[in-house]
């Protein structure tokens, strides 16, 4: 009798998902953790103007990298510096000439509990036990961190109060958690945060964080609309508005 | 790699797995003693308790802890006896983190062995004029020595192990937090994989090592013929 309708509804459910990708792809995109923000207010965007899903995985510059390296299956890269998006191209991971400089990040020393009209002169002066960084091997904006403190000369005096977080996501959740009274953020990650509480590091203090994109999947129509739609006007808007600058 | 890099994070795990484990052999012999002799109905509630650790994803425990040992928990008011902020990013924060998440691990194999014991040679040693703490002393610790190193084992092992909640509570500061699970996981991240393999392989090594003698013991102790 009606036990053939569950075979239909079955029958109906394979040819959906055989059909639904003719009207929308999905692209899995690889985002640096600085990036979080910014990049879901991209994708709820891009999704009403395209119709495509964007899957996005937040990670470190360079765990993300080491996943690629071993097939990870994502399409696009949003990397935190120009770095790893040209080595994967060289490594043959990514498209040749889809390189691009979607961004460019500005690194923020955030306190909770300190006042940062001078995030210099709080440095200098060092009243803290806990200063939180990401780790510069992985994360870009925790090398530019190294950086600011070389600049200020005071590398050797706080090694000792540095706590590192695997991403800048974690970075944050440190100060955010009171467990570090301050540490080297991203812009985007504290921009709605009262102004006292943020110190805009001079860029003239640590090496400009050109952030690249990189098509890695060729053969993803989809990823490249992506990464175009990152170029325009309505795309750069939004980066701006999260503190970025746009190339 | 240079053994000088690895020697702290090696010293420090050590360090670590060995205080856990004589600390949580202390902590967990009134708790298993009294789960395995009570005949209190909740005790299963409490026994619930200490297991929580074998189910909870080590993120939740993390969360927890990150909260507790920071400036707004009980964690920062102990920091604050000594002028300090937060008990994270600290090995005495690492310590509690451990003592916690590896607590079942000592109560489970120390409950079943005091059980085992029975009520025979304790209500002997008693009727023959034995006070409680020399029946514990004398008669039940040296009949639960098998469960004791089977705790201590695994323990020393679970902590040795651990990576979620020292990630999530550490900080990875060389020589204070940075344990060797934590080293393996940025050496794979930064693609030095020479060194991940070197310390993974030593990893698999101890792991091996320790569960034989697990296995041997639990013959050697076993009742049961073989």
């Amino acid at each position: 009798m009606n036990g053939r309708r569950p075979l239909r509804l079955l029958a109906a459910l394979v040819g959906l998902s055989w059909a639904a990708p003719a009207l929308a792809d999905s692209v899995s995109v690889a985002v640096a953790a600085n990036f979080t923000a910014p990049a879901q207010a991209l994708a709820k965007d891009f999704t009403a103007r395209t119709g495509h899903e964007l899957v996005l995985s937040f990670g470190a510059t360079g765990g993300l990298y080491t996943q690629i390296t071993q097939g990870a299956p994502f399409q696009v890269l949003l990397a935190a510096d120009d770095e790893r998006p040209a080595r994967a191209v060289r490594e043959g991971y990514g498209v040749a000439g889809s390189v691009f400089t979607y961004a460019i990040g500005r690194l923020a020393l955030y306190s909770t509990v300190m006042a940062l009209g001078d995030g210099a002169a709080v440095l200098r002066e060092g009243a803290f036990t806990r200063l939180s960084i990401a780790n510069p091997q992985t994360a870009p904006y925790g090398a530019a961190g190294l950086e600011v403190l070389g600049a200020l000369d005071l590398t050797q005096a706080l090694t000792p109060k540095l706590v590192t977080g695997e991403s800048i996501a974690q970075t944050l959740q440190f100060v955010e958690t009171g467990n570090a009274e301050l540490g080297f953020v991203a812009l985007s990650q504290v921009i709605a945060a009262p102004a006292g509480a943020v110190w805009l590091v001079p860029e003239t203090l640590h090496a400009p964080l050109a952030q690249d994109g990189v098509l890695l999947d060729p053969q993803a129509p989809a990823a490249r609309a992506f990464l175009d739609y990152l170029r325009s006007a309505q795309a750069q808007a939004i980066m701006s508005r999260f503190g970025y600058q746009v190339p | 790699m240079s053994w000088d890099e690895i020697a702290p994070a090696i010293r420090l795990t050590l360090t670590l797995a060995g205080l856990v484990t004589a600390i949580l052999l202390v902590l967990a012999t009134p708790i298993a003693w009294w789960l395995a002799r009570s005949t209190n109905r909740l005790k299963e509630i409490v026994a619930a308790i200490v297991a929580l650790p074998l189910v909870l994803p080590p993120t939740v425990l993390g969360f927890y802890l990150l909260v507790a040992l920071g400036p707004n928990g009980p964690g920062g008011l102990v920091a604050g006896l000594w002028g300090g902020r937060t008990l994270a990013f600290s090995f005495w924060g690492l310590v509690i983190g451990s003592v916690i998440f590896s607590l079942p691990f000592v109560v489970q194999p120390l409950r079943n062995g005091f059980a085992a014991i029975g009520e025979e040679p304790l209500e002997a040693a008693a009727s023959l004029g034995a006070r409680p703490a020399t029946v514990f002393f004398a008669i039940a610790l040296p009949l639960a020595r098998p469960a004791y190193l089977t705790g201590a084992i695994l323990a020393f092992a679970h902590t040795v192990g651990e990576f979620g909640v020292v990630l999530m509570i550490g900080g990875n500061i060389p020589g204070v937090t940075k344990v060797l699970s934590v080293s393996i996981y940025d050496y794979v991240e930064q693609l030095r994989w020479g060194e991940a393999h070197v310390l993974s392989a030593g990893m698999v090594g101890f792991a091996f090592l320790v569960i034989i003698v697990t296995l041997l013991l639990d013959r050697r102790f076993s009742p049961l013929p073989r």
